[in-house]
């Protein structure tokens, strides 16, 4: 067992004077998270009598614990959840003893809730990890203290709870203690402390229990007032993502953001971590006065020698101890949305308060969360966590997550949906962007334009099989080329006996074929070729990717906008058939989903028209 | 010279950074201001944030035409004194029914008068971002709630879509139709709201200090007169006392307590030795179980 750590504030701590810990509470389904809470809350004396009273009224209800409170019903919150006696969100808990100030994460157990305890502990300086003394340590305990480890916290306390309900609770306690240690041998806590207690009746949560006269360190409570996390972030060196420009006069512009590491002093020359631009901090303003100089948490605003370019999404730093600024990282990932990750797909990264396109490049390896194990993976589902590359279209400044969680935690968001779908940590850049410098070429896009005299341009036909998209594509070209234009057509099938032969059709192959079909198209327009593209691509995204790769009025979207009924009736492959016999798998339409365009360029309705009469029509909006 | 305790100081700067993400990221935030203490310390951290320019949004409140008389006093003089923008709406449909807490009960006057003039002044001013000072140890249903609250279409609060929320990583994308309410004291106590407030030296409105009022005692609860308004039942007859508040929200559905706090000192020190919890006062939490998680799912702050 080891000693409770020495903190400098010990002697000259008044109330409250170590300030606030933030810890999580984990540990698997029945080990007794919530009663454990209830209990601290309970025992602090935070609970006012009429809380109680609506305790002891819930506990007759939905209680499980026969006449006592039931305790755990003070902080399982929602209605749908202390129904079902299970705890689906993470939930947050304010209490305070006469030493310190907490805010507790509660978050549920089971492996489908991975990603609920990863956001409690995203925000936590420590964590509680419950075992049931009965059953030692299950998987759940070696997932959570995992992602514990994965998260970045360096403290843990071991509730060894329900010791009350095991024979020789002595040698139970020790052997899980010495089970623990061992496990968590590599995962990098710098306290590992365990304690046996009974939540529900109170044993080593707030007082020493006179029932365990075998175990005389610290209680629970004990452990996390005196819990010394004044960590370095102090000594990191400073980290100043810019959050928001303050500019209220011509005579005033100010930077203002949250330090996320180390300090920064009036006087210090900084540099702007994209640009490399350097200047000085004149002034620390806050509404308090100026300061001589903010430390890792304050948030303040800064004023800058120079007039320099500088946005939200700028990271500040030391000219000498820099982030590194890269088009490419590597980060683990954790999976938090219902519909699988997407390698290829365009996401939104939150990095700092920078807000970028990002990609999944490829999956290194997945981890098992149980065993730790590394497995191949194409994908990552729901709750699973993968060790990726990534890459953005312009670089960013990243930190690896663990010497500097402000600048190396991101999180993705879906670009359709704006859902929170992954929250990543970045071990490392792979390339420093500034290594890579594009190759000037003299014979450029424009003065291939002008040998052609006529612009470049790809058009993307986008719809159901069986649509026409081909037909008219084909028409369309014939018309260009007797007009004496330079064209070329890509096509789906085409490109799929080639290019594209290892891709199937799942939805994340589909991402991929878009993608290499929409860099392929690229380097043609560039070439100066009019490049028409057959592609049924499904998804809005990977339209909207490929889009992006091209300038305005260079990509035209065409819907070839033909009903479902239509095609089926058509049916010119025999596909619809097939699939609708169950032979054909992931067939748009019928099994998979096809998003229309909302915006596109044109829309054709085929029916009632000829292919020919369609490509006049287009031919006319083109403006070749 | 900085006196806050390092525990009020991480919440301050918190709070400041989630005041300055809206700014940044929303197109048109405003601040929801209902005159309370939490109110009054969230619009002096607003102050702070934006420091020296003003906050970039206007102040909301929601008037039910049934505040105490020196709460719209305090309002008024907060907002001269630092020249903020208000606006203040109330629902016209309400009043033209002729709803009151009296005549309709605390149910619909809430539902008419709180949570849909809500809606209405949001979608009215087109309002994509809305603060406001609910904090999570408030009550249980609030426990869960994000920082940045999602709202479907129609201000719905739905606990299944909500975003996991990381680090201070805030996801503050919304297509239209959608809005975010977002609360930048979630991680705050009732103490913590006092203790800063004494701290800071922000004004209070003085019904949260002992002073003594008529009042009248119904269902158990010391219920203040503020007017005429209040129609006296057979036999009632007001009676001076000496109460304070510890919420304020609508009169008559707030309740006084007995108390000779009457300063910021009595008030943390009456707090500390309390065994009632701050939201007993409300007479709109207790009308079923888990009556504020349908509240919010309706759209109520």
């Amino acid at each position: 067992m080891q000693a409770l750590p020495d903190s400098p504030l010990a002697s000259d701590a008044p109330k409250a004077g170590r300030g606030l810990l933030r810890f999580l509470t984990c540990g698997s389904v029945d080990d007794g998270k919530s009663t454990l809470i209830g209990r601290l809350l309970y025992d602090c004396g935070n609970l006012p009598d009429d809380q109680l009273a609506a305790l002891e009224r819930d506990s007759r209800k939905h209680g499980t614990t026969g006449e006592d409170l039931d305790l755990a019903l003070l902080v399982d919150g929602l209605e749908a959840e202390r129904e079902q006696g299970i705890t689906i969100d993470v939930a947050y808990r304010y209490f305070s003893s006469p030493r310190r100030a907490f805010i507790v994460a509660d978050t549920p157990g089971h492996e489908q809730y991975t990603r609920n305890m990863a956001t409690g502990a995203s925000n936590a300086d420590a964590a509680v990890l419950l075992v049931d003394a009965r059953k030692g340590l299950l998987v759940q305990t070696r997932r959570h203290a995992y992602l514990c480890s994965l998260l970045g916290l360096r403290h843990v306390v071991v509730a060894v709870n329900k010791i009350d309900l095991v024979a020789d609770g002595e040698s139970v306690f020790q052997q899980i203690e010495a089970d623990i240690r061992a496990f968590t041998a590599s995962l990098g806590f710098i306290t590992l402390a365990a304690v046996p207690v009974s939540a529900r009746f109170g044993d080593n949560i707030s007082t020493p229990s006179s029932r365990l006269p075998w175990y005389t360190g610290p209680t629970l409570l004990g452990w996390l007032e005196t819990l010394d996390i004044t960590h370095d972030r102090d000594h990191s060196p400073l980290r100043f993502p810019v959050q928001y420009v303050n500019r209220p006069n011509v005579d005033f512009r100010g930077y203002a953001g949250t330090v996320s590491s180390g300090v920064v002093r009036a006087g210090d020359p900084v540099v702007v971590a994209g640009s490399g631009r350097q200047t000085v901090v004149t002034r620390i303003v806050t509404a308090d006065g100026d300061l001589l100089e903010a430390r890792a948490g304050q948030a303040v605003t800064l004023t800058l020698e120079d007039e320099i370019d500088i946005a939200r999404g700028d990271v500040l730093s030391a000219p000498d101890t820099r982030p590194e600024v890269a088009d490419q990282f590597a980060a683990h990932l954790l999976w938090m949305a219902e519909e699988e990750l997407l390698p290829g797909r365009p996401y939104l990264m939150r990095l700092g308060t920078a807000t970028v396109p990002v990609r999944v490049t490829s999956i290194r390896h997945k981890v098992d969360v149980n065993s730790l194990e590394h497995l191949a993976a194409r994908t990552l589902h729901l709750n699973e966590v993968g060790f990726c590359n990534l890459s953005t279209p312009t670089p960013v400044a990243v930190d690896p997550y663990t010497e500097f969680p402000g600048t190396g935690a991101f999180i993705l968001i879906d670009r359709q949906t704006n859902a929170t779908v992954g929250a990543g940590m970045v071990s490392f850049a792979l390339r420093r962007a500034t290594n890579v410098h594009r190759q000037a070429l003299t014979v450029d896009r424009v003065a291939r334009e002008q040998l052609n005299a006529h612009p470049a341009k790809a058009i993307w036909f986008t719809g159901l099989s069986g649509s026409g998209k081909s037909t008219i594509a084909n028409a369309l070209e014939q018309r260009l080329h007797a007009q004496g234009i330079h064209t070329y057509l890509l096509d789906g099938d085409n490109v799929r006996h080639g290019l594209n032969r290892d891709l199937g059709f799942t939805d994340a192959d589909r991402v991929e074929n878009i993608r290499r079909v929409g860099e392929v198209a690229k380097l043609m327009t560039d070439a100066g070729l009019v490049v028409l593209c057959s592609f049924i691509s499904p998804f809005r995204a990977e339209r909207q990717m490929v889009r992006e790769l091209f300038s305005a009025g260079e990509f035209v979207e065409v819907f070839v906008d033909t009903p479902i009924e239509e095609c089926i009736q058509r049916d010119p492959k025999g596909l619809y058939a097939r699939a609708q016999a169950g032979k054909l798998k992931n067939f748009t339409g019928i099994d998979s989903p096809y998003e229309a365009p909302e915006h596109p360029e044109l829309r054709i309705d085929t029916q009632g028209r000829t292919p020919e009469q369609a490509a006049d029509q287009l031919l006319g909006v083109l403006g070749l | 010279m900085n006196t806050l305790s390092p525990h009020l100081q991480r919440l301050e700067a918190e709070a400041i950074h989630i005041l300055r993400e809206v700014a940044a990221e929303c197109a048109h935030p405003v601040m929801l201001y209902s005159i309370g203490k939490d109110s009054g310390v969230m619009v002096h951290l607003a102050l702070k944030a934006f420091f020296p320019a003003k906050p970039p949004f206007p102040l909301l409140h929601v008037d039910t035409q049934w505040k105490f008389r020196e709460m719209i006093e305090h309002r008024d003089a907060l907002v001269a004194q630092h020249g903020l923008e208000l606006l203040v709406h109330t629902n016209p449909e309400g009043i033209a029914r002729g709803i009151s807490p009296v005549a309709s009960g605390s149910s619909v006057h809430t539902q008419v008068m709180k949570t849909d003039a809500l809606k209405q002044a949001l979608d009215h001013y087109g309002f994509d971002a809305a603060f406001g000072g609910a904090r999570r140890d408030e009550e249980k249903s609030r426990a869960k709630e994000r920082v940045f609250s999602f709202r479907a279409p129609g201000h719905v609060w739905d606990p299944r879509r909500q975003r996991p929320e990381l680090w201070n990583l805030y996801n503050s994308r919304i297509r239209l139709g959608e809005t975010l309410r977002v609360f930048p004291l979630s991680n705050w106590t009732e103490m913590d709201v006092w203790e800063y407030t004494r701290a800071e030296g922000i004004p209070v409105v003085p019904l949260y200090f002992a002073a003594p009022r008529p009042v009248v005692k119904r269902e158990g609860q010391w219920i203040v007169r503020d007017d005429e308004r209040l129609p006296l039942l057979a036999g009632e007859q007001p009676e001076m006392r000496r109460v304070r508040f510890r919420s304020l929200g609508c009169y008559p559905l707030s309740a006084a307590i007995d108390s000779d706090a009457d300063t910021l000192d009595d008030i943390i020190e009456e707090m500390r030795v309390s065994r009632s919890s701050e939201r007993a006062g409300r007479l709109i939490d207790s009308d079923e179980a888990a009556s504020m998680e349908k509240k919010k799912r309706e759209g109520y702050f």
